[in-house]
């Protein structure tokens, strides 16, 4: 169970992420908010790209606010998606598995199973340069996936794809995240996004989390006029 | 007009130009390499004994630069801070330096015949290359490529060597073969600094020319020069085409960041420190050796006796020159270079290939190629426009790559926009290319006249009394006898160094946020 408590990071003069606290246990939480509200730099901190400058982040009770990114077993999908250029969409899947010296026939295994899981099976020998967006986007998911981190992180995965696409891949990550049994964080600005795929909802707004529950106890009963006016539109 | 016939007629002068001041010349000089003992030379002790010179130091010499360029490189590529792009233009700065004056600094340095003065010369030279090339595409290189790797598991080292070494591959190959290649024909500094001891095939063949007036000799190493850089071109070409990865470059502000911690400042100003303490004692020490013995060499330059050129006719016969070859190297670069951006087709590659020939060839093969073969059917060689047609066609290759990705980004509806319209194809390239190509045709025309403002080698061969340039005139004082020439070919290097600098800058202020390309 990943636990978060009382993280500050600041920017020089300005504070990205302000006294946060929040747990995770088996379950999907969405961290919503308007763009500029700290959302991408908390889940930058669980994940070991930025440490913060107080407060820790454990996992199961041990202290992990000092243990480096690679050795944290968590998986971060990347809004720009940041495949590896100069490898095939197999090889990328690939990585992780290899930097966890799995050995070659469970790792061909394993990246198969990844790709069907996203529907791209029979792409592992494609180039990079040749996908489209929601291509892109089902790789790095399936990147992200294949190692099987202990959580899953997604930073606005569909942030750079268009309405139709959206549609169809929110309801395969949502599956995704279901069948897997991992716990998620998922980051958006769309709250539509968020009450599609998340148990919870953590509302943030100026480096805080204004409020934390399901998407009905939220829209039925907000902490401030903010919270209904930025579910309400 | 039809496109096809605006093609041709585009491409009359470049090809012309380059057919018959290139490769009408390369024919000759290998015609009569085949008259003048073809065998003999490459079976040569003396040839092998140079050959294997030219090409240990040519690689000893880049991986030199290697290393010190790189960690410059890393920091450029990771810091943001007050001075950067200051740093970034004086890097160049030793890039764009005459030979001559390099060589003069080096001599300063009391680093005369050695082979540290000529490797440390060509390190200082080529210093840039390294961390323009890589530092382009490392200083854009979206960091989330890394902090994927990062989470998933990759220690930073494994990181490093498993995302940033393969991705950055392409450009670090770039920037080898081109420091390669220069050194690989290196000429002023090898002559001026070598000595009798050291010479690579370049200098070989200016004295089998010049020296020993045995032009069969010369011509078969021009040759057996021009295989070589072929052959580097050719591999280069081929590496790039089967690595090449489909790179999005993200903007530097994003990637960039500054140095926060202690350690990253120290490293930061360190290596900066380090690095450019390299690149500016040298020049430092050529200023200082000038005023050596009072304002002797300087008093020379205004009255020099009895020698036969003044130092003021220099002056004016190099900027007269640096202006008429900017303009001959612009008008052919462009038009060549929008015939490169058009098409897609073999014609258009080949000729890119072939227009980067005179680049890699060395000075020294077109000046010897002027003489042999400019003689008929116009006796060119005693025309006064015969060293601004020289400076012309080394320039061209920079005009043609400082103007290639503008024009390369002029996307193809903007021309059907404006053929839809009603311009016929002359007027498209007049409003649409030419236009937008304005700022990068300057460029391209600054760099003509900083590379016509030093060259040395194809001029060394073709000066007569009445166009002796300022370079000419140094590596002459570097040759006489006596103290006071000596200081006075100092004093006419910082001179020369004042003025190709200057020019220089005021390129980079044109070019301010765009990306450099060689």
């Amino acid at each position: 169970m990943l636990s978060v408590r009382d993280v500050t990071k600041r920017f020089g003069a300005t504070v990205a992420v302000d006294g946060v606290s929040l747990d995770v246990t088996d379950e999907t939480v969405a961290i919503l908010g308007p763009s500029g509200c700290g959302k991408s730099t908390l889940l930058r901190v669980i994940a070991g790209l930025e440490q913060p400058d107080r407060g820790s982040v454990r996992w199961d009770g041990v202290d992990i606010t000092d243990t480096p990114v690679h050795l944290r077993d968590f998986g971060l999908m990347f809004q720009t998606f940041a495949l590896f250029p100069h490898r095939t969409v197999g090889q990328n899947v690939a990585f992780g598995l290899e930097m966890r010296a799995v050995d070659e026939t469970e790792r061909r295994r394993r990246v198969d199973e990844a790709l069907t899981w996203v529907g791209m099976d029979g792409f592992a020998a494609r180039r990079i340069d040749g996908l489209s967006g929601g291509e892109k986007q089902r790789v790095a998911l399936a990147r992200t996936l294949a190692p099987r981190p202990r959580l899953v992180m997604l930073d606005e995965p569909l942030g750079s794809l268009d309405r139709m696409i959206k549609d169809r891949l929110i309801s395969d990550i949502a599956d995704l995240l279901d069948e897997t049994g991992t716990p998620a964080i998922y980051v958006t600005h769309d709250h539509d996004e968020a009450r599609f795929v998340a148990d919870r909802i953590a509302l943030m707004r100026d480096g805080r989390i204004v409020q934390l529950g399901p998407w009905d106890e939220l829209r039925n009963d907000p902490a401030d006029e903010w919270v209904e006016r930025f579910l309400g539109d | 007009m039809s496109a096809r016939a605006g093609r041709i007629a585009l491409s009359i002068l470049p090809v012309g130009f380059i057919g018959y001041f290139f490769i009408y010349p390369v024919g000759r000089i290998l015609a009569m390499s085949f008259g003048g003992g073809f065998g003999e030379v490459f079976t040569s002790g003396s040839t092998r004994a140079v050959v294997w010179f030219t090409l240990w130091q040519a690689v000893a010499s880049t991986l030199l630069t290697f290393l010190v360029a790189m960690p410059l490189t890393a920091v450029l590529s990771h810091f943001t801070f007050r001075g950067r792009s200051l740093i970034r233009a004086l890097v160049t700065v030793p890039f764009v330096l005459p030979t001559v004056v390099v060589g003069s600094a080096f001599v300063a340095l009391g680093l005369s015949n050695s082979i540290w003065g000529i490797l440390a010369a060509h390190v200082f030279f080529n210093v840039a290359v390294v961390v323009r090339t890589v530092g382009g595409v490392w200083s854009r290189l979206d960091r989330g490529v890394i902090e994927a790797a990062r989470s998933l598991g990759a220690s930073p080292m494994t990181a490093f060597l498993r995302t940033t070494l393969p991705i950055l591959g392409p450009s670090i190959a770039a920037a080898l073969s081109i420091v390669f290649l220069f050194t690989f024909t290196s000429f002023g500094v090898v002559l001026i600094l070598g000595g009798l001891t050291y010479r690579t095939i370049e200098v070989e063949i200016y004295q089998q020319a010049t020296t020993f007036l045995d032009l069969g000799a010369a011509g078969a190493l021009a040759i057996l020069q021009l295989i070589g850089v072929v052959t580097i071109l050719w591999a280069y070409g081929r590496y790039q085409r089967t690595r090449s990865v489909g790179l999005e470059l993200a903007p530097e502000e994003r990637v960039l960041r500054p140095a926060t911690t202690r350690r990253e400042r120290a490293v930061l100003w360190s290596v900066v420190a380090a690095t450019m303490g390299l690149l500016v004692a040298p020049l430092v020490l050529l200023v200082a050796r000038s005023f050596r013995g009072g304002l002797a060499g300087w008093q020379f330059l205004i009255d020099p006796g009895r020698l036969a050129i003044t130092p003021g006719e220099a002056i004016t016969n190099s900027l007269l020159f640096s202006v008429v070859g900017a303009v001959i190297a612009t008008t052919v670069g462009l038009m060549a270079a929008s015939l490169i951006a058009r098409g897609s087709t073999v014609m258009a590659s080949t000729f890119d290939t072939v227009l980067m020939l005179p680049l890699g060839t060395s000075a020294v093969t077109i000046g010897f190629g002027f003489l042999v073969a400019l003689d008929e059917p116009v006796d060119l060689r005693g025309s006064v426009l015969l060293v601004p047609l020289a400076h012309a066609l080394v320039a061209v290759p920079f005009v043609v790559r400082s103007t290639l990705p503008t024009l390369r980004a002029v996307r193809a509806d903007l021309r059907e926009a404006a053929a839809v319209l009603g311009a016929s194809p002359r007027r498209v390239f007049r409003h649409v290319d030419l236009a937008i190509v304005a700022r990068a045709a300057m460029v391209g025309a600054g760099f003509a006249a900083a590379v016509s403002l030093g060259e040395f080698g194809a001029t060394s061969f073709i000066v007569r009394p009445n166009s002796v340039t300022i370079p000419t005139l140094i590596f002459r004082l570097l040759g006489r006898p006596g103290a006071v020439t000596f200081t006075a070919a100092m004093a006419l290097s910082v001179i020369l160094m004042l003025l190709t600098t200057a020019l220089i800058l005021s390129i980079d202020r044109l070019r301010a946020g765009e990306l450099g390309e060689f």
